[in-house]
């Protein structure tokens, strides 16, 4: 009992320092700190799914770009309340409708049907906009401040986090866990592995549309070629991966250091930023293929029972 | 209406092939490779590079460009995939993890390609002259890559299915487990097939620079189309990847000419999605406990 009350109020506590951090720093730090929480919030969420079911999705950009173009549609048109909602429910519908075709296919399937996902949509969407609007490349024109981004992506990173700890203590979290271990038991035991599965994309891919949604009014100018840009999903994926997709705060504590690294590289290396993605990508793949988080409960494991004991 | 179904063929013909590539490397090496397309295009910039500077015709260019991917993919096995193969031996990660690998991969040549050849379309020009066939217009180019096709597939075709060292290789593609047991040696099959895989990549990618225009980040939808093509016909079936590609190509075909351009891949992807629900072990598949 007054555990929970003093993790609460830590929790508050940090989330109000976070939140007080932007009226400190230039606009180049919160420009940085916008950027650090939105790949927080992706790489959190894509985990949401991906990390106990073990289906690499690498559909994020599909979601992301899906609500930054439903903000530069919209935003004449509706409040700004109104055009999130409206993302958020065309993200969750795609979700739906993606994860009813693919979700009882077997798991390879599922990536390369994800892999392909984002230039579908891109094309899609680029055909209908030269072939029935006429035009390719929409302005956003939003009175939001990059502050208002930030504070609104924290809400939704404690949000993202949050449910990730409900689910681990539910139910449902016992029965991801029986499902990523081996889905011919999970079936067995009774578990609707069909619909645990479609849900928890679902909320996943909602929370990325989301994302792209609100970090939208950051650009002016936007098309297609720009918000379904395959980095994203690349970048999620790997910081997941490097935290360790199985662990609440593992995507996050990838997010944060990966983040400030691409930054660097893409401002003193833009030409080669590609290739040395790929090569850090090949290198985690390698290094750490459970996490740092796994690796370090590994290494504590390997310490033998003297080391557990010391660490109680 | 048959100049659209024979340029649908041709098209189709390269298709197959492609598929055929990247079958054996997943159906025998086990490796989703999802840095195929940059292959290809890497082979494509390179017949281009030979024909454009040292005026190498890509027919012979390919004497050139098979025998080094050949050795680029026998390479990348042995240092990428190897360690990955070892360590998933217990886990059974394989899968996941040469995914993983293989798009970092992906991002390393397309990076490459970007570096030393930029963002621009790219294309030669070779053997554009108009032949008639059945009544219809069909450029020499075409004709000759879809010749090449059928060449490169049906030598493929006779040594999987008619020598000893291709039933050693179909019999990993029908059960690897067993295989060890009659004396094959996977890990040396596994790498070669991958290998040939990728000169298969090489040679779609050499016949493609012959007729369309191409450029550094074309990779993915390659990788896509051989993907689809390689789920369609069943995994691991070269029968087929050549039926589907042929398919694939010729409703791509018909869906630029007579519906939009901009929707082919769109098309590609309902009729990857039918299949998928009709029959999820491919049209030529048999179903099995994966």
């Amino acid at each position: 009992m007054i555990r929970a009350l003093v993790a609460t109020v830590f929790i508050l506590a940090g989330l109000a320092a976070l939140a007080w951090l932007p009226t400190q720093l230039g606009a180049y730090g919160v420009g940085l700190l916008l950027g650090m929480t939105g790949y927080v919030v992706l790489a959190s969420a894509w985990a949401l799914f991906s990390g106990p079911t073990r289906y690499v999705s690498l559909a994020t950009v599909a979601f992301f770009g899906i609500g930054a173009y439903t903000v530069a549609v919209l935003s004449e048109v509706l409040p700004y309340w109104a055009v999130l909602l409206v993302a958020a429910v065309i993200g969750l519908g795609v979700a739906l409708l993606v994860g009813l075709a693919t979700l009882r296919l077997a798991g390879v399937y599922f990536v390369i049907f994800t892999f392909g996902l984002a230039e579908l949509i891109r094309q899609l969407v680029t055909w209908y906009e030269v072939n029935v609007t006429g035009t390719l490349g929409r302005y956003i024109f939003l009175p939001i401040t990059p502050e208002q981004i930030y504070w609104q992506l924290l809400g939704l990173a404690a949000l993202t986090l949050g449910i990730g700890w409900l689910i681990s203590r539910s139910r449902l979290g016992l029965a991801l866990k029986v499902i990523g271990d081996d889905e011919t038991v999970a079936a067995h035991t009774g578990i609707n592995i069909a619909g645990v599965k479609l849900a928890l994309f679902a909320v996943s891919a909602t929370i990325i549309t989301l994302v792209g949604a609100i970090q939208a009014p950051r650009w002016t100018y936007v098309e297609p070629a720009i918000v379904f840009n395959p980095t994203i999903s690349f970048l999620t994926l790997i910081m997941a991966l490097l935290g360790g997709a199985n662990r609440l705060w593992g995507p996050a504590l990838g997010a944060i250091p990966l983040f400030l690294l691409f930054e660097w590289l893409s401002a003193n290396f833009p030409n080669h930023y590609s290739i040395l993605l790929g090569l850090m990508f090949i290198a985690i793949v390698f290094v750490v293929p459970r996490g740092v988080l796994g690796g370090v409960e590994d290494l504590w494991k390997r310490l033998g029972p003297a080391g557990k004991e010391a660490g109680r | 209406m048959i100049t659209t179904l024979i340029t649908g063929l041709v098209l189709g013909g390269t298709y197959a092939l492609i598929a055929m590539g990247l079958t054996l490397q997943y159906g025998i090496s086990r490796i989703m490779n999802l840095a195929y397309g940059e292959i290809l295009i890497f082979a494509a910039f390179a017949a281009f590079l030979l024909f454009s500077t040292l005026g190498i015709n890509p027919i012979v260019g390919l004497l050139l460009v098979l025998p080094a991917a050949f050795a680029f993919g026998y390479v990348i096995y042995g240092v990428m995939m190897q360690p990955l193969v070892r360590r998933s031996a217990k886990s059974g990660t394989l899968e996941v993890d040469s995914i993983l690998a293989t798009f970092g991969l992906l991002f390393v040549i397309q990076g490459v390609m970007l570096v030393t050849f930029g963002s621009n379309y790219t294309s030669y020009n070779f053997l554009n002259t108009g032949i008639n066939v059945f009544g219809a217009n069909v450029a020499a180019n075409r004709l000759l890559a879809f010749a090449l096709a059928v060449i490169i597939g049906a030598s493929l075709f006779y040594v999987l299915t008619r020598t000893r060292w291709g039933t050693t290789i179909r019999a990993i593609a029908v059960n690897p487990n067993a295989a060890p047991l009659v004396g094959i040696d996977v890990n040396r099959t596994a790498r070669f097939a991958f290998a040939l895989g990728t000169m298969l990549a090489a040679s779609g990618g050499v016949m493609i620079s012959m007729y369309q225009t191409f450029n550094a980040s074309m990779g993915v939808v390659f990788t896509m189309k051989a993907l689809v093509i390689v789920i369609m016909g069943g995994l691991g079936n070269l029968m087929g990847a050549l039926v589907a590609g042929l398919l694939l190509g010729v409703v791509e075909t018909l869906v630029a000419t007579y519906v939009d351009p901009g929707l082919t891949l769109a098309a590609t992807y309902v009729i990857f999605l039918a299949v998928l629900l009709w029959k999820p072990a491919g049209l030529f598949g048999k179903a099995s406990g994966r």
